[in-house]
């Protein structure tokens, strides 16, 4: 039998919002190139998000957000994801996300932010380019 | 100690992180995952393993969160993997069961694992036996497995679960579904969910007629119930009868179908670890080229091949 690596991504909704159209298109362009997406539903905290991505050892998290509320939530997951020993986690993220603040986020460990518009492929190849070492050598 | 023995130390004490990176080496089928599965090997059999199967959208991911909300009422510990479909088209895959289920994401006492079948017939993924081993191992008390979205022949979760729920919802057929070979024949216990709903007596009575003409079935009878996942009720009724069919396995039967899938199992690793032995070879030696070779040209046929393989095997 022979070793069979999967890039495995979570795609998760912080705080408080109710719309999921985005996160849903985006889970479907990565399953749809061969990734395993979980999915982890809407308004989570950053505990339950960091704690899935742990239970599901992910090497992707996708956060997606179009609350405002990106500036208090994304630094407690990175927060969180580094006190677990979790930084090597790939992380990026998209929704309505001002300008201003991407070089904040950037800052603490946010690897890339999508804006609305963004195309699927590019996003695909983002994750593909940016975990492709990572699959290879299986740490 | 070398790094696989701290991991599966960890394992054995319950480390979270521990777990999943296990579980993962053991689903990508890594070098080291046959070892770690030997080493964990003594320490399991003490969970009570759950599984739950029925057809998409029955509400098995829901009833599966409200017995989690229960058992851990009740003190216990739990572990779930639940399984969804890899596509056969592009390798990818929606893992969506535990989107019922992140209540219990943060619970220390509960770990929920999502899995893809990556393509294995039957409703599991192949490595899901182990990924159960390792839940087991880490000391959950109950383990509950979801396969994907059973239809009708999706039935390998019999080799792995003590207690089979088979989660069904009214209006989905009639009593000539009931009848129909598969996931019917597997139920311990069915549970008619979303009974708040028309017709819910009616998929009882067909269920239960069904179960009646099993007149040659000795030992447990499975048992229907009306189950409303979404509000939580008949959960406390669907806990009683596990309970009552852990007893009821307690007194041979457990024993009996351990035996049983030992035997199976052991049959399925002889032949694919002498399997692939033999094909490795004949691939190193280029006989493996010659053989199909002939086999095109109908020189021979690939069972007298076989045949022929195995009788130099056994000389040598």
């Amino acid at each position: 039998m022979t070793t069979e690596r999967k890039i495995r991504v979570l795609i998760a909704k912080p705080g408080l919002d109710s719309h999921d159209r985005g996160a849903k298109i985006v889970a479907r362009a990565l399953r749809d190139a061969g990734m395993e997406v979980i999915y982890t539903g809407l308004r989570q905290t950053p505990e339950q998000i960091v704690e899935t991505a742990l239970q599901e050892d992910v090497d992707v998290i996708g956060l997606s957000i179009l609350s405002g509320a990106h500036t208090t939530l994304f630094p407690k997951i990175m927060e969180f994801l580094k006190n677990k020993g979790m930084d090597t986690v790939l992380v990026f993220a998209g929704g309505i996300i001002p300008q201003e603040d991407v070089p904040a986020l950037k800052k603490i460990g946010i690897k890339e932010i999508f804006g609305p518009g963004t195309s699927t492929s590019v996003l695909v190849k983002f994750v593909q380019e940016n975990t492709r070492k990572k699959i290879a050598t299986g740490c | 100690m070398d790094q696989i023995e701290q991991l599966v130390q960890s394992v054995l004490q319950g480390n979270r992180r521990s777990i999943a990176k296990t579980i993962t080496l053991i689903e990508n089928n890594e070098p080291e995952a046959q070892k770690i599965v030997s080493m964990l090997y003594p320490e399991t059999g003490k969970t009570h393993v759950i599984g739950v199967t029925g057809p998409t959208g029955s509400g098995k991911s829901t009833l599966i969160e409200k017995l989690i909300r229960e058992l851990r009422k009740r003190g216990k510990t739990v572990g779930v993997v639940a399984v969804d479909p890899t596509s056969p088209f592009t390798g990818g895959a929606f893992l969506g069961d535990r989107v019922r289920m992140q209540e219990h994401s943060t619970d220390e006492g509960v770990f929920i694992r999502s899995m893809a079948n990556r393509n294995a017939p039957g409703g599991l993924a192949k490595a899901t036996k182990d990924v159960i081993r390792v839940l087991d191992a880490s000391g959950k008390d109950i383990v509950i497995v979801e396969t994907v979205g059973a239809g009708q022949s999706e039935v390998e979760i019999v080799k792995v679960a003590h207690t089979i729920i088979v989660v069904l919802a009214p209006g989905l057929g009639d009593d000539i579904q009931a009848i129909k070979a598969g996931i019917m024949e597997i139920g311990d216990i069915f549970a008619v969910n979303k009974a708040d709903r028309q017709n819910a007596n009616k998929a009882i009575s067909d269920i239960q007629a069904m179960l009646e003409m099993d007149t040659e079935k000795t030992g447990w009878k499975p048992s229907v119930l009306k189950t409303t996942a979404l509000t939580g009720e008949g959960i406390t009724e669907l806990l009683a009868i596990i309970e009552e069919h852990k007893e009821y396995l307690k007194m041979g039967a457990l024993e009996a179908n351990r035996k049983e899938n030992v035997e199976t199992e052991l049959a399925e690793a002889i032949k694919q670890k002498i399997a692939e032995s033999i094909i490795e070879d004949l691939k190193r030696k280029g006989e493996w080229e010659k053989l199909t070779q002939k086999i095109l040209t109908r020189e021979t046929d690939p069972y007298s091949a076989a045949d022929m393989l195995l009788k130099k095997a056994k000389r040598n």
